[in-house]
């Protein structure tokens, strides 16, 4: 048998850039099979909301459930991804202080490929999370009118938007001490932001001061945005606004978040 | 033969608190190298300026003729540590995780599965394979650990306290595998606060306080620096110590070393005969002796006269 202690004495040529968030997003992936939980709770809690809101709010908010859930799910997918987000912080925060970080970062690879296979993994999740939204919206008779086309570019810039969004989770997941205070910290943010949006209900039924700050909420142009598009509506102002503002986190938080990670700590 | 680690004049604040205050260490490649100190003497601090995860406020680091600053790219390719957490992904099974260090230093596919299945076997972790990390032991743990260092041999391994909390049995493993890496030629840098495990695993060692080494050699030489032979009692009562210590120090003068443990009486004899004086001075007082012995005194000892303090006094050595 080989002495496994001197098999591999000539180290090999470290992985490229690519390869090692190619490999890093697979341990993403391998996180999800094992702790399917943390789908889980983030979509069993959207799938709730859609159920409730659908059938007790629908037939006050737009006639019946059934016309309300056209215009509810599509925001209901954002909300949900973008819960999602966080995911991308705690993983970060418990890779720190699990140790695991000083692993990666004594090895001879790109440096920041742990933040960009988790990026990467994340997408994957997102992409779940997307199609189970979609699919028990169908069952309930969410018929989208863009078609196919029209959802599938509603769900990949949603992507778009909550990728950037992500990179305030991690500087969040490097700021705090436990991935519970990534959690608390992140939905102090969340929770006015999804909610002071219109994804659940139509800006003009706000009153007036609310409806200045609602409209201003990128959330409430994604939303605007992902109904345009699964609809079929024209809405490419929305579509720039949204990407405009993904550009501006991305621009403004991933420095920040490159030089916390490259800190010592 | 080069030098396998050079420092000099290595220092690291943290805030108010100076971790290394001057560190010089030289150590030669191939060996079995031990850090010993308290917590928070700057043993950490020490191992993770070395491999590259902390930058030194003043000073200079040469690991394998890298300076760890300006090279530390070359230096990770010719180290791997293993921290005093377990530093593997605890959701991934033992498998996963040693593909997945494979994958990263640059092996396929098929490679990296082919060494891990290599390393489990050779670690005594083929049953646990396929079981989340987080199920393991802390045995097993510390084995699936060090598994994920040796993926690929590096020319010197970085041990942060590689058996702190691990019961006796585990313990032995653990020693059991760094003598066979250091017997293939990796050079082996470990910090301890356990005494008789940089006596038994380290060729030379280094201990270190409050951020300087303050003795440097092999565990014989520093035992020498304390005296030739010591005498150790143990009292069969507490009551009693102050009593014998009082005895002891009569028949030999000026002997007696400080120690910690209210059970025991520890010497230093200037020739073997004179432990029959202190025992018979001890019988004629009826002090109950439990147990004696003659021989090497221990680290312990060692540090104790080094440094006047006891081992593991001071606060715990956290990360900044």
């Amino acid at each position: 048998m080989t002495n496994p202690l001197v098999a591999m004495r000539a180290r090999p040529h470290p992985a490229s850039a690519p390869s090692a968030v190619t490999t890093l997003a697979w341990r993403a992936m391998l996180k999800i099979k094992h702790v399917p939980f943390q789908l889980f709770d983030v979509t069993v809690m959207p799938i709730m909301f859609t159920l409730l809101f659908t059938y007790i709010f629908g037939g006050a908010l737009a006639g019946s459930p059934r016309q309300y859930i056209q215009y509810l799910l599509p925001g209901v997918l954002v909300q949900t991804i973008i819960f999602i987000t966080v995911y991308t912080g705690i993983g970060l925060n418990t890779d720190i202080h699990k140790g695991l970080y000083d692993r990666f970062r004594s090895l001879p690879m790109w440096q920041p490929a742990p933040i960009f296979g988790a990026l990467a993994g994340d997408l994957f999740r997102y992409s779940v999370a997307s199609a189970l939204i979609l699919v028990m919206g169908l069952i309930l008779g969410f018929r989208p009118q863009g078609g196919v086309v029209g959802v599938l570019l509603a769900v990949a810039l949603v992507m778009v938007f909550c990728l950037a969004l992500s990179w305030c989770w991690i500087i969040v997941g490097m700021l705090v001490r436990t991935p519970e205070s990534v959690m608390t910290t992140s939905f102090i943010f969340l929770m006015p932001l999804t909610f002071a949006s219109n994804i659940f209900v139509d800006l003009k039924t706000m009153p007036g001061g609310l409806q200045a700050v609602v409209s201003r909420n990128p959330v409430t142009h994604l939303a605007n945005a992902s109904r345009g598009l699964m609809h079929g509506e024209p809405v490419a102002t929305e579509v720039m606004w949204v990407l405009a503002a993904s550009a501006a986190i991305v621009i403004v938080a991933s420095p920040i978040a490159m030089r916390m990670y490259h800190r010592e700590r | 033969m080069t030098d396998a680690i050079e420092t000099r004049g290595l220092a690291k604040r943290f805030g108010d608190t100076r971790a290394l205050d001057g560190v010089d260490l030289r150590i030669r490649q191939g060996s079995v190298f031990g850090l010993l100190g308290p917590n928070g003497a700057g043993k950490t601090t020490t191992i993770r300026i070395l491999a590259t995860l902390l930058q030194p406020d003043a000073g200079t680091a040469i690991v394998l003729g890298h300076d760890v600053v300006r090279d530390a790219r070359k230096v990770r390719e010719k180290v791997s540590l293993t921290g005093q957490y377990a530093s593997v992904d605890e959701d991934l099974t033992g498998h996963e995780n040693l593909v997945l260090m494979g994958r990263l230093l640059g092996l396929s596919w098929r490679e990296a599965r082919t060494r891990s299945t290599e390393l489990l076997e050779a670690f005594g972790l083929a049953d646990a394979a396929g079981k989340q990390v987080q199920t393991y032991s802390g045995g097993m743990r510390r084995r699936i650990d060090i598994a994920a260092s040796l993926v690929a041999i590096p020319d010197i391994l970085f041990l942060d306290e590689p058996t702190t909390g691990l019961d006796p049995r585990s313990r032995n493993q653990v020693w059991e595998l760094v003598r066979r890496i250091a017997g293939q030629g990796t050079t082996v840098l470990l910090t301890t606060q356990y005494l008789d495990e940089a006596d038994r695993l380290a060729e030379r060692l280094a201990v270190i306080d409050h951020g300087r080494v303050i003795a440097e050699g092999s565990s014989r030489d520093l035992k020498a620096s304390v005296g030739s032979s010591a005498l150790h009692l143990r009292l069969a009562s507490v009551d009693q110590h102050a009593r014998a210590k009082a005895l002891v120090s009569r028949v030999l003068g000026d002997g007696v070393l400080p120690g910690s443990d209210p059970m025991s009486v520890t010497a230093r004899l200037a020739n073997p005969a004179q432990a029959a004086a202190v025992l018979t001075a001890l019988s004629q007082d009826s002090v109950d002796v439990a147990e004696f012995s003659v021989g090497n005194p221990s680290l312990d000892e060692v540090f104790f006269a080094l440094t006047g303090h006891a081992t593991g006094v001071e606060d715990s050595e956290g990360r900044p």
